[in-house]
């Protein structure tokens, strides 16, 4: 075992995939010599040779050229390097990456992991904050997942890599060094696909996934077992795991969703959806989900009023459970 | 405009022009059975083109990309390629893929909105063609560089026109490239229109060839409607990109005798005159004289009817295929189907 956080276990699992597979290649903006600007690569290019490239500073062109690179035998990682530069390189991520396999009847395969850094909370600049994972889970063809923690950082990135297909990894920015985990240095893998129940409990099911996982822990903590809540990490967005979360909200018959990114069309919607279909008769009360409001993502005086709080959060558990 | 453009063109790559004006010397080299191959891929591709856009006409297909005017840029091309080859074509580069052995059943399947048309064979790497403009140039970018990475010597062919020259992504592309030495050849068929905006109104720069030399990459220019000059100009590519030299950008200079699309009409935006201009610069025209002068013989018609019987005999192929099984929507998106994927199905079909 050996401690580490976030960055640090997305770095062991990079490292170890190199190591198993010479086809995986990383490219993308200061990821070389400079170990990527939050040195999630760190060490790579002196230990890969020729197999860690510096890109022209190009968003597009690194995602544009990872698609020709999967396509022809090799399994790219990019980094983005902030997910606000995900939109100019959108094109191709929606236009071919996600629908390689389906054009060319399984003939070409887009093996490709896209690793970016997302989320509010560290008083950046502009378009550094936001969360789009409902944009790329509305895409067809492509995985989404976002770790909350060390051992699943690197747990699912490993899986990520290991992927047949194109996976977007998005990393919370805001808790990259703030989660200190004993992970084990040998590999493990944790299945695309697959939530984690976090705790147990039998009063409400509370979901979240990434930063927002840690402040609902935080939260609950605090609360000091006031309700006996259902905590579920999410883990992957795209595609989800109905299962855990209709069975945990038929059991507990009250549900809170948290989610950084704007409400409308927001995961949160696709859950309760969900529910609605498969575990109304269970329901106490009506679904709540704790969002951001559908305004552009404000310069950082404002971040902390329009992202989720604990306190928002603790009103939607009372608001659900005084239904 | 355009006529001064090609009066400036000295560096034109040329070995047969539409005067019967040669380079003896490369001609010399190729032997009659090859310029023979070179007119029969020419011939075909233009009859299946021919036969396509009847078949739109007729409803037996959907909207159809002719690329009449432009055999010699892509027969010289797909020609001077290997099978191992990657290419990633546009919707206008039909005579590409059938050159490049995709059968003519499948691609009268794509055009006939059935997307098992877009598989490659396994003996080939036809990537599927692209509908986005300019999109796939970086495919061949990234592609031409696995190839260097992985010492494959493969080559991979972006093809393009003059309108994709204005886009992000070729610009992106063909940096990529020549930063990381890919074995990428960047085949722009200039074909001087962008649906109805003339190649004037997409760039200022003197060529499309010329715009190379910001990226520290050869641009040759060639006389796109000359499958010599073409076939030499790809074949000298390929060849460096296998000995790890880097990409190329080619230039074809050519002219899109058909409309845009089976939904445009070319006569809004373009005068009769220019297009007979072309006309008499016809790809397949000058090949026939140059036989003639050389000795060569062959039976115009009897190639004419072969190349007309072996479409005939696909098209009967393709008109019983039956339509595709609507499972097949969900098979190819990943892997293995999602839980979502699986119900939705169920629901879909009622089962």
């Amino acid at each position: 075992m050996v401690v580490a956080n976030i960055i640090q276990a997305v770095n062991m699992a990079l490292k170890q995939e190199m190591q198993r597979d010479s086809k995986v290649v990383v490219l993308g903006e200061d990821v070389g010599v400079n170990g990527g600007v939050f040195r999630a690569t760190d060490g790579l290019y002196k230990e890969f040779p020729g197999r860690v490239f510096d890109t022209p500073l190009a968003e597009l062109g690194i995602v544009g050229t990872s698609v020709g690179m999967a396509v022809n035998g090799l399994k790219p990682i990019a980094e983005i390097q902030f997910s606000g530069f995900m939109y100019g390189p959108f094109d191709q991520i929606f236009s071919h990456a996600a629908r390689i396999r389906m054009r060319s009847r399984g003939r070409f395969t887009c093996p490709l992991v896209i690793r970016t850094p997302y989320g509010g909370g560290i008083r950046a600049l502009e378009l550094h904050g936001e969360s789009g994972e409902a944009i790329f889970a509305h895409t067809p063809g492509l995985k989404m997942v976002v770790p909350s923690n060390p051992y699943d950082a690197k747990g699912l990135l490993a899986s990520a890599i290991r992927d047949p297909d194109p996976v977007i990894f998005y990393e919370p920015m805001r808790i990259y060094r703030a989660i200190k985990q004993d992970i084990p240095e040998k590999e493990y893998l944790i299945p695309i696909g697959k939530a984690n129940i976090v705790q147990e409990g039998n009063d409400l099911t509370l979901i979240a996934w990434g930063a927002s996982l840690k402040m609902c822990k935080d939260l609950l903590e605090e609360m000091k077992g006031r309700y006996s809540v259902e905590l579920i990490d999410l883990r992957t967005i795209s595609p989800y795991d109905r299962e855990t979360v209709i069975n945990s909200v038929k059991k507990t018959g009250r549900c809170v969703i948290v989610h950084e990114a704007i409400q409308t069309c927001g995961f949160a919607a696709e859950l309760i959806a969900a529910i609605n279909e498969d575990a109304m008769l269970s329901l106490h009360g009506p679904v709540v989900r704790v969002t951001s409001p559908d305004v552009p993502f404000p310069l950082y005086r404002l971040e902390n009023d329009f992202l989720p709080s604990m306190a928002r959060i603790k009103k939607g558990i009372e608001k659900v459970m005084e239904f | 405009m355009a006529k001064k453009q090609e009066e400036n063109k000295s560096d034109i790559v040329s070995v047969l022009d539409e005067n019967g004006k040669s380079d003896e010397q490369y001609l010399s080299k190729i032997s009659n059975d090859k310029i023979k191959e070179f007119y029969k891929a020419m011939v075909l591709i233009r009859a299946f083109d021919q036969k396509a856009f009847n078949m739109q006409r007729q409803g037996r297909i959907g909207t159809y990309i002719s690329y009449k005017g432009q055999e010699a840029s892509q027969a010289g091309t797909a020609l001077a390629l290997e099978d191992k080859d990657f290419i990633f074509p546009t919707y206008r580069d039909s005579g590409v893929l059938l050159l490049r052995k995709q059968p003519i059943v499948q691609i009268l399947q794509y055009w006939g909105g059935d997307e098992r048309g877009l598989k490659s064979p396994d003996s080939v790497n036809n990537f599927p063609i692209a509908i986005p403009v300019g999109t796939q140039i970086p495919h061949a970018a990234g592609a031409g560089w696995a190839a260097t990475i992985r010492k494959s010597g493969q080559v991979a062919v972006g093809f393009f026109g003059d309108g994709a020259t204005s886009k992000g992504d070729f610009h992106e592309g063909l940096n990529f490239a020549s930063v990381f030495n890919a074995a990428t050849i960047f085949l722009c068929q200039n074909n001087q229109y962008a649906i109805s905006v003339p190649r004037a109104k997409q760039t200022k720069s003197e060529s499309i060839s010329k715009k190379a030399v910001a990226y520290g990459m050869e641009g040759i220019e060639v006389d796109g409607n000359d499958i010599f000059a073409v076939y030499k100009a790809v074949k000298e590519a390929a060849d460096k990109a296998r000995k790890g030299n880097g990409p190329t950008l080619i230039e074809c200079y050519t002219y899109r005798i058909s409309d845009h699309s089976t939904s445009d009409d070319a006569s809004r935006y373009r005068s009769k005159s220019e297009v007979e201009q072309w006309e008499k610069k016809d790809p397949i025209a000058r090949v026939e004289k140059y036989m003639q002068r050389r000795g060569i013989k062959i039976d115009k018609d009897a190639i004419l009817e072969e190349a007309k019987a072996k479409i005939e005999k696909e098209i009967e192929a393709f008109e019983k295929i039956s339509a595709p099984d609507p499972k097949d929507m969900f098979k190819y998106v990943f892997a293995e189907m999602t839980p979502a994927q699986n119900k939705q199905m169920k629901d879909l079909l009622g089962e």
